[in-house]
């Protein structure tokens, strides 16, 4: 018989499956990132093309492909101009065709490649949903280790504006179920940038959610390279009533809702997640430890949601810190509307997230 | 020799032949051919067995009676073109230069196996081999093969590295149903990517007879064609035709950098997975192509050429049962991977917090890493 050959343990902290591609940068705590407050305003869908234009100077094997990101430089204008500077073999045209091209970018990055690949709507993502479930986030477990995936979908997330309920999928709780992923969602342009960089030289698959709603949301973003760690959630606002805990858009919705608060004297924290998974839960007991209550704000819909996951992880790691019963605010549970209003309503929307707050502190 | 000559003919608009210089095969091509055919029925027989046994287990697909399809491809291609296939895998893999050992013991779902037991019959990977998986589900592979061809141009004509390569993508005649085949037909011609898809057409597409399942079914090649993608039909029971008829096809996709499509006609001899009693289809018919056998037509090539005699026929097909009862006895001992192989390979970078429940690591190295 053949003799069984050893097989030793990988000691290493980089997985030999992606050794010759991996090259992460040092990640910082929030402490020693550039400071989030400033003066150089752009907008988040600049704040992404900062990102990958930053990556794709630094890193030949980093491309960009989708539907009309080169010669119509981006259905959102995410990546205008840079076609431009790249040229036509970076910056890639496809069909429409999400399967196909999904699946392509695949193996492109198992073949030692960074790609980029967006999707117009993450609503269109269902199409290619083989390749980025079952290919993307199993391809290491299934090869035994022989082959990783270094690859990033991104794109719009969420209700866009009256799109009605084929366009406004919320795909964090349909996706964040696979293991072998990871997920990062920025409620603003400076994580969009930070969280982007990390996103594109992270050897893991990742789902980067943006929302075309906050795509012309304008804030500071530090002009130099600068790379935000997943798993390392933001308190976005300090308070004492209760802690806010929400990913992407709602975050906003949040910060209006504490503004209209503290007009009334409640103050209340809240905790930008910036990533699903991995989960900064340690960063959410710290603050529930504090406040006592919790509320969490989330833009799918309640039935096994991110939320549902939150509050799990709370019960089973901070129960007895809390005050009152851990809450959730989610999309309402129906297919998204058209109706302005209707939409308005559906949504975790700054009123809804008054009024649950208001009931949550009154709780005892 | 009853099989009719493939009609390779229809193409001959789109595929000229003549640019490309052809030597035909030599005779040590062809005894190798006849060594990994003999030793892929082989390893099957004993799949089947082992099978049976239950010492494997999910599904398996055996690749008896397709075997020249396998090994006058990759034989007509460089050891660095990628390969990349669906769930009939064994074939490959051992064409490709798998061992019998990593093969059978993956199957076994064992430690020393290619996928360290996690991937199983269908999941073959072998990246020193360049084989870029077995893939279950049925088309899925097609855009992966794009993608393959697609990075090998990208390392040439962006990062200045490699050289001009062809990759070939296996897809059985039920999946050029799949919308994802022609997603991938129509990208890889608007974008000239040069991977050449194979059909290996053994008329079913599990139980449902080609002519049940697509339209078109005569003419398949219209199908590649439509996309303006060269296309041949080639008789995948001949391992010397085929290798006369692909070799100079693949040479012409990987220097044009064209994709291609190649209607390659076959038989599989067992049932669609080991699991299929095979009332869509009568003994007869399995027996008249078991007449047009692959292996016995290469052997009979080679005996009247005076190249190879009975007796070194008797020699060889007995060291490959040598060979594969090594194989099945080094599945058998290799070790079961240990409980802690479930939460290892899940992520290249396992960061803290990525499951409430999980913790991941990097586990065991794999030895064919």
């Amino acid at each position: 018989m053949t003799t069984l050959p050893d097989i030793k343990p990988i000691t290493s902290d980089i997985h030999p499956a992606i050794e010759d591609m991996i090259d992460m940068p040092e990640l910082l705590p929030n402490d020693q990132l550039p400071p989030f407050e400033g003066d150089r305003v752009i907008q988040y869908r600049e704040a992404l093309r900062e990102a990958m234009s930053e990556e794709m100077r630094r890193d030949k094997r980093v491309f960009l492909l989708g539907e009309e990101v080169a010669e119509y430089n981006g259905a959102y204008k995410v990546s205008q101009g840079m076609l431009d500077e790249f040229g036509p073999e970076r910056i890639i045209d496809t069909p429409i065709s999400e399967n196909g091209f999904a699946g392509m970018s695949i193996a492109a990055a198992m073949s030692g490649l960074r790609p980029i690949v967006e999707f117009m709507s993450w609503s269109f993502s269902f199409v290619a949903a083989d390749p980025i479930l079952n290919n993307a986030p199993k391809m290491l477990y299934m090869s035994g280790g022989q082959f990783g995936c270094p690859i990033v979908f991104r794109g719009n997330d969420g209700a866009g504006g009256q799109l009605a309920s084929t366009h406004s999928w919320c795909v964090e709780a349909l996706y964040a179920n696979v293991p072998g992923l990871k997920m990062a969602i920025p409620s603003n342009p400076y994580d969009a940038k930070g969280l982007l960089k990390t996103a594109i030289r992270d050897p893991d698959p990742v789902f980067f959610l943006e929302s075309e709603r906050m795509l012309g949301d304008r804030a500071h973003v530090p002009e130099e390279e600068y790379y935000i760690p997943f798993g390392q959630a933001r308190l976005a606002r300090e308070g004492d009533a209760i802690t806010l805990v929400s990913f992407g858009r709602p975050v906003n919705f949040c910060l209006q809702a504490a503004e209209k608060l503290a007009e009334e004297g409640i103050e209340v924290d809240v905790l930008d997640m910036r990533t699903i998974r991995p989960l900064d839960i340690d960063s959410i007991i710290e603050r529930v430890k504090i406040t006592n209550k919790i509320l969490v704000v989330d833009q799918s819909w309640p039935f096994a949601s991110i939320a549902s996951e939150v509050v799990t992880q709370i019960c089973e790691r901070c129960f007895d810190w809390l005050d009152a019963p851990p809450a959730r605010l989610n999309t309402v549970d129906v297919p998204t509307p058209y109706a302005k209003d209707l939409e308005y309503d559906y949504l975790p929307n700054p009123d809804r997230i008054y009024e649950a707050v208001k009931q949550q502190v009154g709780a005892q | 020799m009853t099989q009719a000559p493939a009609q390779s003919s229809k193409a001959s608009d789109m595929t000229d032949k003549s640019d490309y210089d052809h030597t035909p095969p030599t005779t040590e091509q062809k005894l190798e051919w006849l060594r990994v055919m003999q030793l892929i029925r082989e390893f099957e027989n004993r799949t089947m067995q082992a099978y049976q046994q239950a010492k494997i287990g999910g599904f398996c697909h055996i690749y008896t009676g397709q075997e020249a399809c396998a090994v006058g491809t990759i034989g007509s291609v460089n050891h660095d073109d990628p390969v990349v296939t669906a769930y009939r895998d064994h074939g490959h893999a051992l064409a490709r230069g798998m061992t019998p050992e990593a093969c059978m013991a993956e199957m076994f779902g064992k430690i020393h196996g290619c996928a360290k037991g996690k991937g199983g019959s269908m999941h073959m990977f072998d990246k020193p081999n360049w084989l870029f998986g077995g893939h279950g589900i049925v088309g899925a592979q097609t855009p992966l093969g794009a993608g393959l061809a697609f990075a090998e141009k990208y390392k040439l004509e962006v990062l200045g590295e490699g050289k001009k390569k062809v990759t070939l993508c296996y897809l059985g005649d039920g999946a050029i149903d799949q919308g994802a085949f022609h997603e991938a037909l129509n990208y890889v011609s608007v974008h000239n990517i040069p991977v050449i898809f194979i059909i290996e057409n053994n008329g079913y597409s599990m139980g449902t007879a080609i002519h049940r399942h697509t339209a078109n079914a005569d003419n398949l090649i219209s199908r590649g064609q439509s996309y303006g993608i060269d296309s041949i039909e080639i008789d995948g029971l001949d391992i010397v035709d085929l290798y006369n008829e692909f070799k100079p096809f693949a040479e012409r996709c990987r220097e044009t950098s064209r994709p291609g499509f190649v209607d390659l006609k076959t038989y599989r001899y067992q049932g669609h997975s080991m699991s299929d009693p095979q009332k869509y289809r009568t003994k007869d018919e399995v027996d008249t192509y078991k007449e047009k056998d692959s292996i016995a037509r290469l052997l009979s090539q080679l005996i009247e050429s005076g190249d190879f005699s009975e007796d070194d026929w008797k020699a060889l097909q007995k060291d490959i049962k040598a060979q594969v009862k090594a194989a099945m006895d080094f599945a058998e001992n290799s070790p079961a991977p240990e409980a802690n192989e479930l939460y290892t390979d899940v992520y290249a970078n396992p960061e803290k917090n990525l499951s409430p429940t999980t913790e991941y690591n990097h586990g065991l190295n794999n030895p064919l890493l």
